[in-house]
């Protein structure tokens, strides 16, 4: 699914070199559930912009189910974001004035669904996250776990292949966050493959495959 | 993305905020409504000018003394031969003419019994009234009848003979014009002010009394009627060939009425557009204000920008839909500046009902597209800073 040969990055900050990524060799198998963990400022969410194709490697190939991506244009880079991945972010980033489901509509809104299957599509997305009947509601009227459920909604609404989460559950209390997990679990068995951050080590227990970062390199693998 | 959804999609966004959207577009409004309103007074005033001309025929043309186009050395060289009566004659027989009638001009007082009035007097002949389409209400007009001769017969505007004798029929009644006594033989039906003379407020006299009793040795001018206006200019030329043979100089100066009117129609169309021009500033004004508020919204949604890239919306969707915003601000603010503009139009209307004051018929399809004009380029460069956001860095720290 994903192959990363000595992928670097280096951020200009005025004068200063700041190496976010130094150097990482990854290989990630289509299905699997990953956790990156590692200390603030390691590079684990640079590593997942890079994977999310919101960022370019300066360096190094990134090979996207078999695909070198690292130096597609941003159009095609768009397309793809559009149909293959989709993204959890700690913060939820709804659109305060949509619905639930005008919310979880948006992506496939720009993907030229028609309005019908869009609303289709959404019930059903929200449907599988248990959110039926707060679908009309706007996210000031939901709770933290409810919220993050229709942001997962909206990431897999696509149907993408694969499944970027970063500190999913960072704003969550404890069953929220458990709920959360056991979503994402349920979507890994069904075959999407996910890569989640981390630093909570009770989270990443979810994965059956974690690697540590540090300074920008991986350090370790495997489970506590 | 279809074009109906990316409208559903910007108008939610504007809707987010009422205050903000509502007061732009109102800015706008006030631009377009300003153009609307000062091009329709503008466009008004030219129509009005032009119809009164029209009213007095269009086959007409002036002859009056002295050149317009001054040489530089006019004042000393050139002695300005009186326009006479032999000259009127002269023209009455060129080719091409209809009729002619002379006009000799003054201000005096007509008096009737205790009552007075002082209005413009002219000296003309009886071919006047029809030249200048005027209608007698009662009695007659001045006779046809030799210029020279003069006599002491009166036509009394409808303004003049009602003020100076009430109700009754002023027809028979002596009246003086300073120190003469002249007859009334006729009464003129309402006409209302042309240019140059309010036809109500005035008194007809013949010519050549005019000329005596306002010691004038010049005519003020001649008035011509063609027969063909496609023989308009090659009259003129016979005229001026006439008078240049007559006076032996280019004294005179004989313009047409198409002439006048197109230097008055050009001069108000200027006017127009000046007017237009001003209020055009208050549009350019509305369109910064457009600009600003898109990059108020441009800023605030740094956040909204990058997820939507997150979820595969292309930098030009992106693009798109800040535009339709502002285009959206633009046409709303265009059709309620029509509006607006048509209304105090209408109002004005209501003030002064016989000026021709409407917004010309381009002036609808014009303001639309000059607000969405203004609205695409004011809001390009906004649309453009949110298709660049890059998303990584909109995406990253706190929030909601």
């Amino acid at each position: 699914m994903i192959r990363l040969e000595n992928v670097t990055r280096v951020y200009r900050l005025g004068d200063a070199e700041v190496q976010a990524l130094a150097g990482v060799s990854l290989t990630i198998a289509e299905g699997s559930f990953t956790a990156l963990m590692g200390p603030s400022g390691s590079g684990k969410s640079t590593l997942l912009h890079i994977l999310g194709l919101l960022d370019r490697p300066t360096d190094g190939r990134y090979f996207l189910q078999g695909q070198d991506v690292g130096d597609l244009p941003d159009a095609q880079r768009t397309l793809l974001r559009r149909h293959t991945i989709g993204f959890v972010f700690q913060f939820f980033h709804l659109l305060p004035r949509l619905s639930a489901r005008g919310n979880v509509e948006l992506p496939m809104l720009f993907a030229g669904v028609p309005s019908e299957e869009r609303k289709e599509r959404a019930m059903a997305a929200l449907a599988a996250v248990g959110l039926t009947h707060r679908a009309s509601h706007r996210p000031d009227q939901l709770s933290g776990g409810e919220r993050q459920r229709v942001a997962l909604a909206r990431a897999v609404v696509m149907r993408p292949k694969l499944l970027l989460a970063d500190e999913p559950t960072g704003n969550l209390d404890r069953v929220s966050a458990g709920e959360i997990m056991e979503l994402i679990t349920g979507l890994n068995r069904q075959g999407l493959t996910v890569v989640l951050v981390t630093h909570d080590p009770a989270i990443a227990a979810y994965a059956e495959r974690v690697l540590r970062m540090a300074d920008g390199q991986i350090v370790g693998e495997g489970k506590l | 993305m279809s074009f109906h959804d990316g409208l559903a999609f910007a108008w939610g966004a504007l809707r987010g905020h009422r205050l903000r959207t509502t007061l732009t577009v109102v800015g706008i409004a006030v631009g377009i409504g300003a153009v609307v309103a000062l091009t329709a007074l503008g466009e008004g005033a030219r129509r009005y000018v032009v119809q009164e001309f029209a009213a007095l025929g269009s086959n007409l043309l002036i002859v009056l003394p002295g050149k317009v186009e001054t040489s530089g050395a006019a004042p000393f060289g050139g002695v300005l031969r009186d326009l006479t009566l032999e000259d009127f004659q002269a023209v009455e027989r060129v080719t091409g003419v209809k009729m002619a009638a002379p006009l000799a001009s003054g201000a005096e007082t007509v008096r009737f019994g205790d009552l007075s009035r002082s209005v413009p007097v002219l000296g003309t002949t009886g071919e006047f009234a029809p030249l200048r389409r005027l209608h007698v209400a009662q009695g007659s007009f001045l006779p046809a009848r030799e210029p020279h001769v003069g006599g002491f017969e009166i036509v009394l505007g409808f303004k003049v003979a009602k003020e100076l004798f009430g109700s009754e029929s002023p027809l028979g009644k002596t009246v003086r014009v300073g120190p003469y006594r002249f007859r009334v033989i006729g009464v003129l039906a309402p006409r209302g002010r042309g240019l140059g003379f309010d036809f109500d407020e005035l008194a007809l006299i013949p010519v050549r009394t005019a000329m005596r009793i306002f010691n004038r040795t010049s005519l003020f001018r001649i008035l011509v009627e063609c027969h063909d206006h496609r023989d308009m200019d090659t009259v003129r030329k016979r005229v001026e060939e006439v008078l240049f043979r007559r006076h032996r100089a280019q004294d005179v100066t004989v313009v047409s009425q198409d002439a006048v009117l197109e230097a008055f129609s050009s001069i108000l169309r200027t006017l127009t557009w000046a007017l237009s021009g001003i209020a055009a500033v208050s549009l350019l004004v509305a369109g910064i204000g457009i600009m600003n508020v898109m990059l108020v919204a441009v800023t605030e949604r740094r956040r909204e920008i990058g997820l939507l890239k997150a979820v595969g919306v292309t930098q030009g969707q992106v693009l798109v839909v800040f535009l339709m915003e502002a285009l959206i601000l633009a046409g709303l603010g265009g059709v309620l500046g029509l509006g607006l503009g048509t209304g105090s139009v209408w109002v004005f209307k209501g003030f002064y009902p016989n000026f021709p004051a409407s917004p010309p018929s381009w002036a609808f399809a014009a303001a639309l597209s000059v607000a969405l004009g203004v609205g695409a380029l004011f809001g390009l460069w906004p649309a453009a800073r949110a298709a660049r956001v890059d998303p990584v860095l909109a995406l990253a720290g706190g929030g909601r």
